[in-house]
């Protein structure tokens, strides 16, 4: 066979495969991804059974922790005065705070909204980038160590 | 000294464009001491950044909070190593950091070039002073690490308690590292193909640093991963989080580029596509730091938001541009020299893996960007999970592992019949021995580890045959005993052992990763003192809690037996760390248990499985005590004041204070409740670290320059052999 010929259809054969593996890798993605909400529109719009990804801060005072490592606490809508409830069971990230921000994927169950196990991620945007000090140090705070 | 550092900016940016400017010049209107000038600013530079990083750390090891960074990263009671680390934690310590780097690895490479490729250099020099000048404005006029405060704290903040970690000093220098060495190859590239210069010069010349980027990247990325491993909350070894899949993406890239240049330097073949892969990794390193610190996409390891991101844009823009038009421009000289023989040669297997490792990396970014693509797309931000990247990069990575095997073996330009024969018959008896065994200990029903425990079993197989014929025939020849020809084997060809010894690594590591999340046992309990729970045949027993209070932090933990068949196995030690809020508005005694807190994970790893366990003790008990303290200690206070109490009374109330928070800590014990554990066994989790070890002593063992005389010596053995190979087909 003529060798351009022969690149020619290797090319072809190559972008068809390419173009048939990228049109699945979008697909699934489309298809398989988990929407990214606010409490307000999961309080407004979200559907019984559907998961999405809850996006927001976790409300003050509202964290309580449950019988069997289950996890409550409400997620405030950063636009509007609307908060979720989520009861969640699973690793408990260490910079979690009331205060914070948080993704969790969530699926509506009644009224609360049900945490993925091990979904609950805190956003950091103040981990690297601490709040300046507010003035001189407190003193007495040499506190004694006691270890057992 | 803050002055002296942001003068020390201004100079380094000056002599950025100053050396851009004399490179150019020299280059255009070939004056030769032009050219020597500009790569003189490149020395000056790394010299003058030196000096201003130095000033910086001088700044943190000396409490200096007049600069903002230090005041803002660091304290008084942060410990000396991570007072050092804590300049590049800061956004802008690290872009210092980043730059310097920049500017030691552009010396590095220019110094030993000096003599060589003296059309290309100038302009290299240029692209490289050129991302100095990028970095060096950013550090000038949007995130100056030399910033002062009017009013300077006596105390700074303090590192992030979640930084506290040994990886800390090590990992990002190593991850910048390798950000910035991919820049040699870019810059080279640039240079080659801006003076028609694409010959295989410009390749060989940059390897070692390909390498060396590809290396410190890795070593990088493994560190972070480690750390992640125990870390609550950063999604174990690897989260396919952003900021992680950003330092991938080029590791990916390069991992194609250093193979696929192996055939444009044997066969002059696939010139275009190493083009086009250097200046993607270059790209993808400079996208990366980009991810890090625009906040654009949601990732637990990134800065905060800041205004970095449109300038950020605008360079990878230029580079994509520029990169595309050059290629373009040039495809005519980056013609191949030869066409691929057949499917079956060593050529096709590499063109098969860089296929799958792009399109690997293609997967990594369309993941990662996806919730900025939905966005755009549909309204709507949408985001995959980690299920959606293994469902891709599981069967690539299976593929990958047994080309690792298959490359090295097969014969150039066509295999024989024989050659394949020959070669693969132990690697595949090997696997298929592996495959029964497996089966007959139950491994069948996970069949995606199964594949990949055969795969690497193959590749181990291949590796250890070659091995094996190597120190079998310089035995023959120089009677040397087996250890000793081994080791001369490897040395007189650092370059192909190196990579074998990677390839063996990189199985491992995979087979690793396959073991330690398809047979790992996972159990979330709440246990009190004296309880025990069973996973995985081990008993578990919560033997006793631990408390202990420092002015730096509170610590509430257990210690946690573990047995077998009635054996002590171990005893793990966990804790979770609070350490006290800035925030004034919180009670006296309250503040030291609502700040900050992390987790210290109690890990006993194995050489066959990892038992690893974290406490999450609930704080509700103690907050009617910690009211108790609040309101007593408001009261106290409030009566101090009114009364004017002196300073030596209000020191008795904050010791008084500090007895009663050690009092309330220690009803951890006194009083113990049930506290949350997660315990985990993780067959093999080990063979990850071990592999990664592997992988870095291949590349370490790749890159080291071998004595000139061994190195021509190996190249006509090596050409001899490609000659037979080409022959024989």
């Amino acid at each position: 066979m003529d060798p351009s010929r022969k690149r020619r259809i290797r090319l072809i054969m190559a972008a068809t495969a390419a173009v048939f593996l990228a049109s699945a890798l979008i697909y699934t993605s489309f298809s398989a991804g988990s929407d990214e909400k606010t409490a307000g529109q999961l309080h407004d719009n979200a559907i019984v059974g559907k998961q999405y990804t809850l996006a927001g801060t976790v409300a003050a005072h509202s964290v309580q922790h449950g019988a069997d490592g289950v996890l409550w606490f409400s997620v405030v809508d950063p636009h509007r005065p609307v908060s979720v409830r989520v009861r969640y069971k699973g690793i408990i990230p260490d910079p979690f705070r009331e205060g914070r921000g948080v993704l969790v994927k969530v699926t509506k169950e009644g009224t609360t909204f049900v945490g993925e196990k091990d979904s609950l991620t805190t956003k950091c945007p103040s981990k690297f980038q601490v709040a300046p000090p507010r003035g001189p140090a407190k003193s007495g705070s040499g506190m004694s160590s006691k270890q057992t | 000294m803050a002055t002296f550092g942001r003068a020390l900016l201004i100079v380094a940016f000056a002599l950025t464009l100053y050396g851009i400017g004399a490179s150019l010049y020299g280059a255009i209107a070939h004056r030769r001491a032009w050219v020597d000038s500009g790569r003189r600013a490149v020395y000056s530079l790394a010299g003058v950044l030196t000096v201003a990083f130095v000033v910086l750390e001088a700044a943190f090891l000396r409490n200096d909070f007049s600069f903002s960074v230090v005041a803002t990263h660091s304290s008084t009671t942060t410990p000396t190593g991570y007072k050092m680390a804590a300049a590049w934690s800061s956004q802008e310590g690290s872009l210092l950091l980043w730059v310097w780097l920049l500017s030691l690895w552009s010396s590095l490479v220019l110094y030993l070039t000096r003599r060589r490729v003296r059309e290309i250099a100038p302009y290299a020099t240029a692209v490289l002073l050129g991302f100095g000048a990028f970095f060096l404005m950013l550090v000038i006029f949007f995130a100056s690490p030399f910033k002062t405060l009017a009013n300077p704290p006596l105390q700074g903040t303090g590192l992030d308690a979640l930084l506290l970690h040994p990886a800390m000093m090590i990992h990002p220098p190593m991850l910048y590292s390798g950000y910035t060495l991919c820049a040699v190859p870019f810059a080279f590239a640039i240079g080659a193909l801006i003076t028609r210069q694409v010959n295989v010069e410009w390749v060989q010349i940059t390897r070692r640093f390909a390498l060396g980027a590809w290396l410190f990247l890795g070593i990088g990325i493994i560190l972070g991963a480690r750390w992640s491993y125990t870390e609550l909350g950063w999604g174990g070894y690897w989260g396919w989080d952003a900021v992680e899949n950003a330092s991938l993406l080029p590791w990916l890239t390069m991992t194609a580029y250093i193979h696929s240049i192996m055939i444009q330097e044997k066969r002059g073949m696939l010139k275009v596509w190493n083009a086009t892969l250097v200046l993607a990794t270059g790209t993808l390193a400079i996208l990366g730091t980009f991810l890090v610190r625009s906040g654009i996409l949601d990732s637990i390891h990134a800065f905060g938001a800041s205004t970095l991101g449109v300038p950020f844009l605008i360079l990878i823009g230029v580079m994509i541009v520029g990169s595309i038009g050059l290629v373009v421009g040039r495809r005519g000289i980056l013609r191949s020299e030869h066409s691929l023989d057949s499917f079956f040669s060593r050529e096709a297997i590499f063109i098969v893996q860089n296929i799958v490792l792009v399109g690997m990396a293609f997967v990594v970014f369309w993941g990662t960007f996806f919730p900025l693509i939905s966005e755009a797309v549909t309204g709507t931000k949408t985001s995959v999970g980690p299920p959606w990247f293994d469902r891709y990069t599981v069967p690539l990575a299976l593929v990958l592992v047994v080309l690792t095997g298959v490359g090295p073996l097969i014969a150039w330009r066509r295999a024989t019949l024989a050659n394949l024969r020959r070669n693969f018959v132990v690697p595949l008896l090997v696997a298929l021995v592996a495959l029964v065994a497996l089966l007959a200990i139950g491994a069948g029903d996970q069949p995606k580890a199964l594949l990949m425990f055969v795969a690497a079993a193959f590749v181990i197989g291949c590796v250890g045959q070659e091995l094996f014929r190597g120190t079998r025939a310089r035995q023959t020849m120089s009677k040397e005993a087996a250890p000793v020809a081994l080791v001369s084997l490897v040395r007189r060809n650092r370059r192909r052992y190196g990579g074998y010894i990677a390839h063996v690594g990189f199985a491992v590591l995979l087979l690793a990763v396959a073991a330690s999340s398809s047979f790992q046992h996972a159990k979330d309990i709440s246990l009190t003192p004296g309880q025990s729970t069973r996973i995985d045949g081990y008993t578990v027993r919560y033997t006793q809690a631990t408390a202990a209070a420092t002015a730096q932090k509170i610590s509430l933990g257990a210690r946690v037996d573990i047995s077998k068949a009635g054996k002590h196995v171990t005893t793990l030690r966990t804790t979770r760390n609070f350490y006290p809020s800035q925030d004034t508005s919180l009670g006296i005694v309250g503040r030291f248990f609502n700040g900050d807190s992390d987790s210290v994970v109690g890990l006993r790893a194995g050489v066959g499985r990892d038992l690893w366990t974290v406490i999450n003790p609930d704080l509700k008990p103690l907050q009617p005590i910690i009211n108790q303290g609040d309101a007593t200690f408001r009261t106290a206070m409030t009566t101090l004041v009114r009364n004017g109490g002196s300073s030596a009374s209000v020191n008795k109330l904050y010791q008084l204070r500090d007895t009663a928070i050690a009092g309330i800590t220690q009803r951890f014990i006194t009083h113990p409740w049930a506290a949350d554990f997660r315990i985990l066994v993780s067959p093999l989790a080990s063979w990850i670290w071990i592999g990664a070890i592997i992988i870095a002593l291949g590349g370490l063992i790749a890159i080291w320059p071998m004595p000139h005389g061994a190195a021509r010596r190996v190249r006509a053995g090596y050409a001899a052999r490609v000659a037979r190979d080409l022959a024989r087909s």
